[in-house]
């Protein structure tokens, strides 16, 4: 008896070429006369551009070309999440500066050159003339009266204000609550940093007309729609490939001004045209995450029964909107401020507003990392004010169990959930009764240990298009996906989405081997090309695996079933009396007569012998709309230790509990989980972007912004539950993201557990030695 | 100016802009793009290349300062089609994700081991401080370099 796929940690399909160096990203794609582009940079935040003079640097060997805004005829980039009901303002963003640049690192012209360091010779020779602006980074700041205005027609920079929830109802329970808590939570800009930094290439052939773009995207679908829209070529004249991908966390997702000006330049100048950002480039121009400070109540019975949550959040767009910026401070943020908790009362007013810094959009958990970092800081403050323990606090709290649909005072309906079953398996390993005594008594021998509690859940595995269309997002989030069988029975699976990094060639070959046996090495997953491979919305948002694995297994399910009827007809048995056993279509009580799938196949695409009606060919294609979300949840714990004279912080222990129902491959599962993890408690323990009054980002560099390293990590403890999803054709549940989701808070909250004994209340994050020494003293003072 | 580097045992003679970084003449001379670049300060290590034996982030190298030496890349590491233990405990252990930082990742470690038999998991992770990867949270990572570390002490 063989070991199912399903649910084997095999090893991955794609490192052997990674492990190499045998793999292809775009900047390692290289065509014969390719020119490279350099983007001269605004060094100012806001300011009028005065004049340009590009003599120099055209007058310079290898120089090809110099172009401004002034000539650059594209359309404007266009933002794609339209939220409804929020007086949204899409100013204006060109790929290069018109007359005004509004961040550091705002493009203001491009040099084409033969060489990478021509082009940035060249670049830096291209003498610009600014007249600085005012200048205003902080978001709240930026919406006051008086403010610098970044565009005439964005009135005090607000760019929408979302509101959720009923007000007066919400207020009728904080006026009445025996408890209210309250906190401004600064989420704090952080960096996204994959570790490619983007690129992008395009070729022009101008008798066919035909553009290719190569470029690190998450969605070139996505990308190929866009790029036809800012250049006015057909969609169908216009190739996006994304070669292997680097990593992308959100930062991927977007459309920026420089994937259209290499191809504005390759179609104007008829020769190939290369960028690549360095990583001091990629921090000024690709999208940051998070900027949202957060003034945010939590109002709750005396006893420990939680009322409701409500919120103002200044969100921090940047110099211009992102393609999908609206969408989270507002859908993924607001609608997910219930977490797995039984509380009748939300509400939530977002303003976004344009500030003079990079443009920020969804990083790592979009939204819902800034949530559920809310919810979960508010609940240990109840605690606190009660005097209750915080686990029983969120014992007594948590929705109890169920299968199939709770609507929750969002309006969304979780899919299914056991968030008592996987609290307790995660305080059992954390050994939580045990914990409170060794604190104590560690506190007595002058040591001060911290333990913090993450009960989340989560939406993900977006989404249902009717949705995707009701709260303004400019395209579906369906995807659709083709599998198909060769002559000798081997696989090509075609997805529109496009990982970088998740293993979904893996996992998704792992789906298609369940459903028909073929041995994983027998199958390829293609993606990444919007020539070569079906439409699809792309890889973000934790929805690879539900969205795309569902409709290969649909997929896979059609070509069962016309395998089941050939089969029979070749074996001259009734279609009834044919059994489907791993691979093989085999007639009952008669284990010896069957034909495997691969001689199905064949036979399928030979059509010498076809029943009645069957067309020849062994290939299916599937679209799936999700008729819902997916709701992965779990339970995080932190234990960590401070060092009260240094302020440094220890993180000794790490539990994540999570649920995403059945896991396909546990080893991805876990290693989406532990990536995940270290990304959150990045943002509580060392990353964040400083700019200061200027606009002039300080921490432009690795050697200024604190990416984590291996040794501030211990060995995670993992656990999980399964809770299969209930309107998934294969149960199964997003992961990308909840690691991120559940650990900032974690961390956070029991950091501040250890620093009770001082009477600590809060400290801005990241939370590094210095903040956290300068907290006791002032605290003790 | 002209430079002689044997790379992956391969002489290699080429004129070079006494300015071009040797991963730049890794990357773009020889075409061996296994090398990566992931950042410009010389943190992130996914250059990491050996040296006449030594680790080291050929971002922070001239070419023309590699002259006469000996370079191996991440091509250059498997021996006659067979991978290096590292390569295979990377595999192994899950130890990557996007796989960018990888072979860097590789070059660092391979060194660090052949001079830290049975290192500890402690002196991996403070080992690792050169080499930034964003996918896998190390976890992995150490796990694969400790697997490696053990059986070049002669552990199983």
């Amino acid at each position: 008896m063989s070991t199912r796929i399903f649910g084997s940690g095999i090893k991955r399909r794609e490192d052997p070429r990674l492990i190499t160096g045998e793999a292809r990203y775009t900047d390692d794609i290289k065509l014969p006369g390719v020119l490279h582009m350099a983007v001269v940079r605004s060094p100012y935040a806001h300011a009028n551009i005065v004049g340009i003079n590009s003599s120099a640097a055209e007058a310079m060997d290898g120089v090809v070309a110099v172009f401004t805004g002034e000539d650059v005829d594209l359309a404007g980039i266009p933002t794609a999440w339209l939220i409804p009901d929020s007086d949204l303002k899409t100013p204006e963003h060109p790929a290069l500066a018109k007359g005004k640049v509004r961040y550091v690192g705002d493009g203001v012209a491009i040099v084409l050159a033969e060489d990478r360091y021509t082009a940035q010779d060249a670049a830096d020779a291209v003498e610009v003339e600014y007249e600085e602006l005012p200048v205003v980074v902080d978001p709240e700041a930026a919406a006051q009266d008086g403010a610098p205005q970044l565009f005439d027609d964005v009135e005090n920079n607000i760019a929408f204000r979302w509101v959720m929830g009923d007000k007066a109802a919400s207020d009728g329970v904080f006026n009445t609550a025996d408890v209210v808590v309250r906190d401004k939570i600064v989420q704090q800009r952080l960096l996204p940093t994959a570790m490619e930094p983007r690129s992008a290439m395009a070729q022009y052939n101008s008798a066919t007309q035909e553009l290719t773009l190569w470029c690190t995207s998450q969605n070139p679908h996505i990308h190929r729609f866009i790029i036809s829209a800012v250049t006015g070529l057909n969609e169908n004249k216009v190739r996006v490939i994304a070669p292997e991908v680097g990593g992308g966390f959100g930062s991927k997702i977007p459309c920026y001004p420089d994937e259209a000006l290499v191809s504005w330049a390759a179609i104007k100048l008829g020769q190939p045209v290369k960028w690549t950002e360095t990583r001091s480039e990629n921090y000024q121009i690709t999208i940051h995450g998070r900027d949202h400070i957060q003034y945010v109540e939590m109002a709750a019975s005396r006893d420990g029964k939680l009322l409701g949550v409500r919120a103002t959040v200044y969100a921090g767009m940047g110099g211009y909107l992102s393609t999908a910026a609206p969408g989270i401070p507002t859908i993924l943020h607001g609608l997910l401020y219930v977490g797995p908790y039984m509380m009748d009362s939300v509400y939530c007013e977002s303003i976004g507003v344009m500030t003079n810094a990079t443009p920020t959009d969804a990083y790592r958990g979009a939204g819902r990392p800034e949530a559920t970092f809310l919810l979960e800081r508010m609940v240990d403050m109840v605690a606190k004010r009660i005097d209750m323990d915080p686990a029983e606090l969120r014992r007594k709290n948590l929705i109890p169990a169920f299968e199939d649909g709770y609507e929750v005072a969002t309006t969304l309906i979780y899919d299914s959930g056991d968030y008592p079953a996987a609290f307790e398996k995660a305080l059992g390993i954390a050994g939580y009764d045990d914990f409170r005594s060794q604190q104590a008594e560690a506190r007595a021998d002058g040591r001060y240990l911290g333990i913090g509690i993450t009960a989340y859940t989560e939406m993900c595995g977006l989404g249902p298009s009717q949705v995707a269309g009701a709260v303004g997002f400019q395209g579906g989030l369906w995807e659709s996906a083709t599998v198909r069988v060769t002559p000798t029975g081997k696989v090509q699976a075609l997805i529109g989405a496009s990982p970088h990094g998740q293993g979904s060639e893996t996992t998704l070959a792992q789906i298609i081997g369940d459903e028909l046996g073929f041995p994983v090495e027998d199958i390829e997953v293609i993606h990444g090309d919007t020539t070569e491979t079906p439409m699809g919305w792309g890889t973000y948002g934790s929805r690879t695996t539900p969205v795309t694995g569902a409709a290969l297994a649909q997929a896979s399910r059609k070509l069962k079933e016309k395998a089941r009827v050939l089969a029979a007809h070749l074996m001259e048995a009734a279609v009834e009396d044919i059994e489907y056993d791993d691979g093989k279509f085999v007639v009952k009580g008669s284990p010896d007569n069957f034909q495997s799938i691969q001689d199905v196949a064949l036979m399928a695409h030979l059509a010498w012998n076809m029943p009645e009606g069957m067309d020849p060919g062994f290939e299916e294609s599937q679209f799936y709309d999700p008729p819902n979300f997916v709701y992965p949840f779990g339970t995080h714990i932190a234990i960590v230790e401070v060092d009260a004279n240094t302020g440094d912080i220890e993180l000794k222990r790490y539990i994540a509990v999570d649920d995403c129902g059945p896991q396909i491959n546990p080893e991805i599962v876990a290693g989406q989980i532990h990536g995940g993890v270290v990304q959150g408690v990045a943002q509580a323990l060392c990353e964040g972007v400083i700019y200061d009054d200027n606009g002039q980002l300080l921490t432009g560099t690795m050697m200024d912004y604190t990416v984590p390293r291996a040794d501030m990590f211990p060995n995670f403890e993992l656990g999980d539950t399964v809770t299969p999803s209930p309107h998934h054709p294969i149960g199964v549940k997003g992961v990308g993201e909840t690691g991120t989701i559940a650990s900032t808070p974690t961390v956070y909250n029991a950091v501040l557990d250890a620093l009770a004994p001082f009477g600590v209340e809060g400290i801005d994050m990241p939370m590094t030695p210095a903040k956290v020494w300068q907290a006791i003293q002032s605290a003790g003072s | 100016m002209r430079i002689s580097v044997t790379v992956n045992g391969v002489a290699q003679e080429r004129d070079v802009d006494p300015r071009t970084l040797l991963v730049h003449f890794l990357r773009e001379e020889l075409d061996l793009t296994g090398t990566k670049i992931g950042c410009d300060t010389s943190q992130c290590g996914a250059c990491t290349v050996h040296l006449d034996g030594k680790a080291l982030k050929s971002c922070t190298l001239l070419a023309a300062q590699a002259d006469g030496a000996n370079v191996t890349t991440i091509e250059g590491l498997a021996v006659d089609g067979e991978h290096h233990p590292m390569q295979t405990a990377f595999w192994e252990n899950h130890g990557l994700q996007c796989g960018y930082c990888t072979p860097g990742m590789i070059m660092a470690t391979t060194a660090f081991v052949e001079d830290n038999p049975g290192a500890s998991e402690e002196a991996i992770r403070h080992n690792l401080e050169g080499n930034i990867c964003r996918c896998t949270g190390y976890h992995n990572i150490v796990k694969a370099v400790k697997q490696v570390a053990d059986a070049a002490a002669g552990g199983d």
